[in-house]
């Protein structure tokens, strides 16, 4: 398998290159977001940093900390759908380019990947050591009143590896999976 | 309970949090093992393998948990007639708390209605402790650490339902196999499933997720429940749902069943899902706190 380089901030054309199956790894800037803060922006607040170009990720990682210095002590996806019903207007509203999690995400996030351009990458969830080793830096934190899993972690990756399974052209291993296993199942029902 | 048995325990305790949190037990190592050899090289869902095999390695050597999220803190004790339950639950709590602070476990407990998190893992409900009496002479504690995303798949099936069957072991089959398919990759596959037919919503729950106490490679007891067992990984590892829901072979590493008697009017299918990072360990204690033998 190539594998595609890819340095965060990310335009629009490079993303537009991604189909799913590609194996990527990501260097630069990652915003953690998960339940709480997507369902802070929907209601309107307006994020503590710039996400134009940028790559959510949806993680509530393990966090020490040690005198004034945060330590990630695993950091590995969380199951996206939850956020599906907000992901598209985080796509619309701030110009991220990507979002990564696990377990792949529905029709309305697939038609915002199309329509403004970005892509889901999917990491191997539980694998919280090998995410948390390419994690060289936890450079801060916003709205931690939510609670650590739960607040915007700024972390530095270097090579932090995924595969897009949803692209900008309307395509969605997730799908396909979907819709031939059940088709399989179907076929060995009792 | 004297002071120098629980400081014993509490240390025993902590130790417990730390492998369960860090280092998968022996059976699903094999078990995913097995998979790995079950797929095939460049695919999405030998990728996905591979990278679990690394994990398991690296949170072993790092003594870093498996997974961020820690999860829900299920506690089976087994004590002797007479035992305090009392001081052991505290000693327990407080283990949580320091385990907490070294980083074995995330926070992880968040009032249902302010959401806020506690910060230490403790609040109503939390750890969820299931105390049973026994006549052997001593403690037995065994720990899952069950995460979010296994434990959102999980479902209950009342039969009968139009689309799955009647109240036989066909209904039962195919509300098991939706589960399966429902779950696709979000549960974290290849999973394990605990099962229980029948019981109240709680009772049929619980007799689910004690399933998942039972090591991959027994045998049910009840020959009619062991080959439903076997009949449900086999139509599972056909559904190409595979690792992550990448695709692929290896959908499936176990299926425990139970039972458990109903009332006449109730019929349900309860469906734990447990994820590859199946977080289960336990251990025996002597009278004095400490660890006489780990049991995974």
């Amino acid at each position: 398998m190539a594998v595609i380089s890819l340095t965060t901030p990310i335009t629009e054309a490079q993303i537009r290159t991604l189909k799913v199956g590609d194996t990527v790894e990501i260097t630069g800037r990652l915003y953690t977001g998960r339940d709480a803060v997507h369902h802070r922006l929907h209601h309107g607040e307006k994020p503590p940093v710039d996400l134009a170009g940028h790559i959510i990720y949806h993680c509530g990682p393990v966090m020490v900390k040690d005198r004034d210095k945060w330590l990630c002590k695993g950091a590995g996806p969380t199951t996206s759908s939850r956020e599906e019903p907000y992901q598209w207007e985080v796509m619309r509203d701030h110009g991220i380019r990507g979002v990564i999690g696990k377990g792949g995400m529905g029709p309305k996030t697939l038609e915002g990947c199309v329509k403004y351009g970005c892509v889901y990458l999917h990491a191997i969830g539980g694998a919280a050591q090998v995410a948390a080793q390419k994690i060289t830096r936890v450079d801060g934190v916003d709205w931690m009143d939510l609670g650590s899993p739960e607040a915007i972690w700024h972390l530095w990756v270097e090579k932090f590896p995924c595969i897009v399974t949803m692209d900008s052209h309307g395509n969605s291993l997730h799908k396909q999976v979907f819709e031939a296993s059940a088709a399989a199942l179907e076929k060995l029902k009792a | 309970m004297s002071t120098a048995t629980t400081t014993a325990l509490q240390a025993s305790l902590i130790e417990l949090i730390r492998v369960t949190s860090t280092v998968l037990p022996r059976d699903v190592v094999t078990a995913v093992a097995a998979g790995k050899k079950q797929e095939t090289a460049g695919t999405n869902a030998a990728y996905a393998l591979d990278v679990i095999d690394c994990n398991i390695g690296l949170a072993k050597t790092t003594s870093q948990p498996l997974c961020q999220d820690t999860g829900s803190i299920l506690v089976y004790v087994h004590t002797p007639v007479g035992y305090d339950q009392i001081t052991f639950e505290e000693t327990f709590i407080e283990a949580v708390k320091e385990a907490t602070v070294k980083g074995y476990l995330r926070q992880n407990s968040v009032d249902s209605i302010t959401g806020k998190n506690s910060g230490n893992n403790i609040g109503p409900g939390a750890p969820d402790f299931h105390f049973h009496q026994w006549r052997e002479d001593h403690v037995e504690v065994k720990l899952m650490l069950k995460g979010g995303g296994c434990e959102n798949v999980g479902a209950t099936y009342t039969l009968p339902n139009a689309k799955f069957g009647g109240r036989d072991l066909k209904g039962v089959e195919n509300a098991i196999l939706d589960c399966v398919l429902q779950a696709q990759g979000q549960g974290c596959g290849p999973g394990i499933l605990g099962v229980g037919i029948g019981g109240d919503r709680v009772s049929g729950m619980a007799c689910a997720k004690e399933q998942l106490l039972r090591t991959l490679d027994d045998t049910n007891d009840d020959p009619v429940l062991s080959e439903l067992e076997q009949r449900i990984i086999n139509k599972a590892n056909q559904s190409g749902i595979g690792p992550m829901g990448f695709g692929g072979k290896t959908t499936l590493m176990g299926c425990k069943i139970g039972k458990r008697n109903r009332v006449p009017a109730s019929f349900f299918v309860s469906i734990s899902y447990m994820c590859w990072a199946f977080r289960r360990q336990g251990i025996t204690l002597a009278a004095d706190g400490n660890t006489t033998k780990w049991l995974y």
